[in-house]
């Protein structure tokens, strides 16, 4: 549209024409900056106040509990009980931090002996290594780093935690294990040995052989179909009398067998998801350029459908981080176990004792999972970046 | 082997060309197959050999013989009756199994209405809401659920008052450390008229409904099917109920000094296990329903709203039927977990069948092999049979696609 000038209507002395347009006014004050996001997100409408409030009550009645609970009650000191008995100065005794620094040590290793501590600090360090070796996708020869992850690491933590005498290393029987420790190992231990097992599962899942097709079938869906419970009692109770008695496993190595089995179950059907998403030419293209089998599935089909199955492989993993929990069922000193332990000593024995335990506890299991699912949610929005060109 | 030098000869040859038998698929494919059988076969019998040895040597009985024996301990939630000196095994392991469906079914029924309101939620554009709703699922589902278990058993519920000082909310209802008491409804006589109105009323929603149905796709005119079901399957039984003369009274729990009588007890045990699974698998689930919304395209809603639909029947007519294509197979998934999930029950010592037969019966009398065959049996049918109605039901509701 033209705007009309004061020449083209021929009237001089026309001053209400205007001859420039109106500068925009500014959205009124109720529609913009913080007032209009208040007002557009959460008193929109009758409904959205009444969720406002309801939501903001519900957070008034649980949030200054537990930011007392957590800090401003808590005691922060103490050699024993008394320090965390409420008081007649003090009646609201919150949490009782003194208690987990007395106990972080035992936490942290269990009943590994105190000298020999350096060996676990070493394994979680080479551990660390390997894990951001391994996570960061531009990190250089990740090839190696796999060697390093998924077969040098394992050999040199078996002697250096289980001990050689031969060089010097004083052997620590696995029954002194706890703690951290246990919890990292057996999660580790998972992680390991669950992807190669759950792709060659997989693969055979997936196999033109029918025993092949048949034997994966059942496993899968066999494990997959029962508690990991029933798993660990199978592994604890059922597997000593399947092997002669000279070479029942210990308990550590029992429930190890068992999370490894039923971790690979899991990740074969997430390896399975991320071989049906392969479009069919890859593999008539690998077949067509004469590759064999394994040559095609080596070079051409897993990497691809692998790189796919990021993210829901390391939710497969955060499972398995916080189902490693249960092996206290055969008698395993993880990290929850010692706190469970902990909290009934009469040393610490005090009305907050437990939910302290527990609050540290879930804390430590919060900033693992939370960061594998943020390592995961990264991964996927990174790969969907490459889909979208 | 077929070599360039002699391709001279091939057309003196008929059929295909001559290969060592080791480089046909066939033969391998069938070698491999025979071996790996060999091998699993070996290790089968190797180890019902060393099975058979080993329990022979530690005078360990085999068979189902224990089933029928007395079992001679005490159960402290029984849903069917039991006494330690005359129930047997068998009898135990039908309570324990009971009693974990009893708790599969409170759960599942808790966290499917925490889930579709936490998911629903996250979803709002009310952003405290969204917040705290995000704040939740993210909350819960990183921390394992044996931990909040044993939060909610000991840190929660033990640190309740103890019976003389127990909360007691109106209407005879008490909570302390020794669990939750209500009142119990005692039927008498006449209670079967109220039950046959019920059955009458459920058929008669649904032969409403789907007669609504037929109509609607005949003459394009809706019914009120929701409040003609709530009328006859709500409806008719209280009618009914005054009807027979009020056939049921409440037994209220009576406080006494020492323990408290009477009415419904609810151990603390199936109130930590009900409340941290509902919780934990609420917080899936309202994962699976976010996807499940979000995976509907905002097309649909748009369609909707130019055909002139308002928001509630866009929801109901558009975009729900097509959400929960895309959420009921995970949902069942997320089922299924909670069922198994509830064997956590043997660490806050609720008697569930892992409890009860594996715990318990395993140690008395000690046939490892038999007890972990027929748990895990109990839990491969309930999978087994779960997969099978999502099967059938995903071919009902399947896209047809062309």
């Amino acid at each position: 549209m033209s705007i009309a000038t004061q020449d083209d209507l021929n009237v001089p002395d026309a001053r209400y024409v205007r001859v420039a347009p109106v500068e925009a006014l500014p959205p009124p004050v109720a529609a913009r900056g913080v007032v209009g996001w208040v007002r557009a997100n959460l008193f929109s409408s009758p409904a959205n106040i009444f969720l406002t409030l309801l939501t903001a009550a519900l957070i008034i009645w649980i949030v200054p509990p537990v930011i007392e609970f957590v800090f401003t009650h808590a005691v922060w000191s103490g050699s024993d009980r008394e320090a965390c008995l409420p008081t007649a100065d003090r009646p609201e005794v919150g949490a009782c931090w003194a208690f987990v620094r007395d106990r972080f040590s035992y936490f942290i290793y269990g009943s590994y002996p105190i000298p020999e501590r350096w060996r676990v600090n070493i394994f979680f360090a080479m551990l660390a290594v390997g894990i951001v070796w391994m996570l960061r996708l531009e990190a250089p020869r990740r090839d190696l780093g796999a060697l390093y992850f998924f077969v040098i690491v394992p050999i040199v933590s078996y002697i250096l935690l289980t001990g050689w005498e031969a060089i010097g290393l004083r052997r620590v029987d696995t029954s002194l294990w706890g703690g951290v420790l246990v919890t990292i190992v057996v999660s580790w231990v998972g992680i390991v040995f669950s992807l190669p097992i759950g792709i060659l599962l997989a693969l055979g899942r997936r196999s033109t052989m029918p025993a092949v097709k048949l034997l994966s079938v059942i496993f899968i869906e066999f494990v997959r179909g029962v508690p990991l419970i029933t798993v660990l009692f199978m592994a604890s109770v059922m597997l000593p009398l399947f092997v002669p008695d000279a070479y029942s496993p210990d308990k550590l190595l029992r429930a190890l067998i068992g999370i490894a089995m039923f971790a690979s179950a899991y990740m074969a059907e997430v390896v399975r998801a991320g071989l049906q998403a392969m479009p069919k030419g890859q593999y008539e293209g690998a077949m067509a350029v004469g590759l064999g089998y394994w040559q095609m599935m080596y070079l051409i089909i897993l990497p691809q459908a692998l790189k796919i199955t990021i993210p829901n492989i390391v939710n497969t993993y955060i499972g398995l981080f916080k189902d490693t929990t249960l092996v206290v069922i055969v008698g395993i000193f993880d990290f929850l176990h010692t706190v469970e332990v902990s909290r009934i000593d009469p040393k610490w024995a005090a009305p907050t004792t437990s939910a302290t335990g527990y609050v540290f506890a879930a804390i430590f299991y919060f900033i693992f999972c939370f960061s594998m699912s943020r390592y995961a949610k990264s991964v996927e929005a990174r790969l969907g970046k490459a889909d979208r060109r | 082997m077929w070599r360039w030098g002699s391709g001279m000869s091939i057309s003196q040859h008929s059929g295909p060309p001559k290969v060592s038998l080791i480089y046909d698929p066939k033969v391998r494919s069938i070698a491999y197959q025979v071996i790996l059988c060999a091998i699993i076969i070996f290790l089968a019998y190797s180890a019902v050999r060393n099975a058979i040895d080993n329990l022979a040597r530690a005078h360990i009985a085999s068979g189902f013989g224990f089933w029928n024996q007395t079992a001679g301990f005490d159960i402290s939630q029984t849903l069917i009756s039991y006494t330690a000196q005359g129930g047997t095994y068998g009898r135990a392991f039908w309570i324990g199994l009971l009693n974990t469906l009893l708790v599969a079914a409170i759960g599942i029924v808790l966290a499917t209405i925490v889930g579709f309101l936490v998911g629903i939620a996250r979803l709002s554009k009310n952003f405290l809401l969204a917040r705290l709703s995000a704040g939740y699922v993210e909350m819960i589902r990183n921390v394992p659920l044996l931990l909040q278990l044993l939060f909610w058993y000991n840190a929660v519920l033990k640190a309740l008052p103890d019976l003389r000082d127990s909360w007691s909310l109106p209407g005879s209802i008490y909570l302390n450390n020794r669990g939750f008491f209500a009142p119990y409804p005692i039927f008498s006589s006449g209670t079967e008229l109220v039950v046959a109105a019920f059955v009458v009323g459920v058929i008669g929603a649904l032969a409403f409904g789907i007669w609504a149905r037929k109509r609607q796709e005949q003459t394009g005119q809706q019914s009120p099917v929701a409040l003609v079901s709530l009328g006859l399957i709500v409806g008719l039984p209280i009618i009914a109920f005054f009807a027979a003369g009020m056939p049921a009274t409440l037994e209220f729990p009576e406080k006494g000094r020492f323990n408290i009588r009477g009415g419904l007890e609810i151990l603390p045990e199936l109130v930590a296990l009900v409340i941290g699974l509902t919780l934990y698998t609420g917080a899936f689930i309202a994962e699976v329903v976010r996807a499940g919304i979000m995976a509907v395209s905002k097309g649909q809603t748009e369609a909707a709203g130019a055909l002139g639909l308002r928001t509630g029947p866009t929801l109901k007519l558009v975009v729900i039927p097509q959400a929960m294509r895309v959420i009921i197979p995970p949902l069942t998934n997320q089922y299924l977990n909670l069922t198994k999930n509830s064997s956590l029950a043997v660490f806050v010592g609720y008697p569930d069948l892992v409890q009860i037969f594996t715990g318990t019966v395993l140690n008395q009398t000690g046939q490892a092999v038999e007890v972990v065959t027929i748990t895990m049996a109990v839990y491969l049918t309930i999978s087994l049979l779960t997969s099978m109605t999502m099967n059938w039901y995903n071919s009902r509701i399947a896209l047809v696609e062309r």
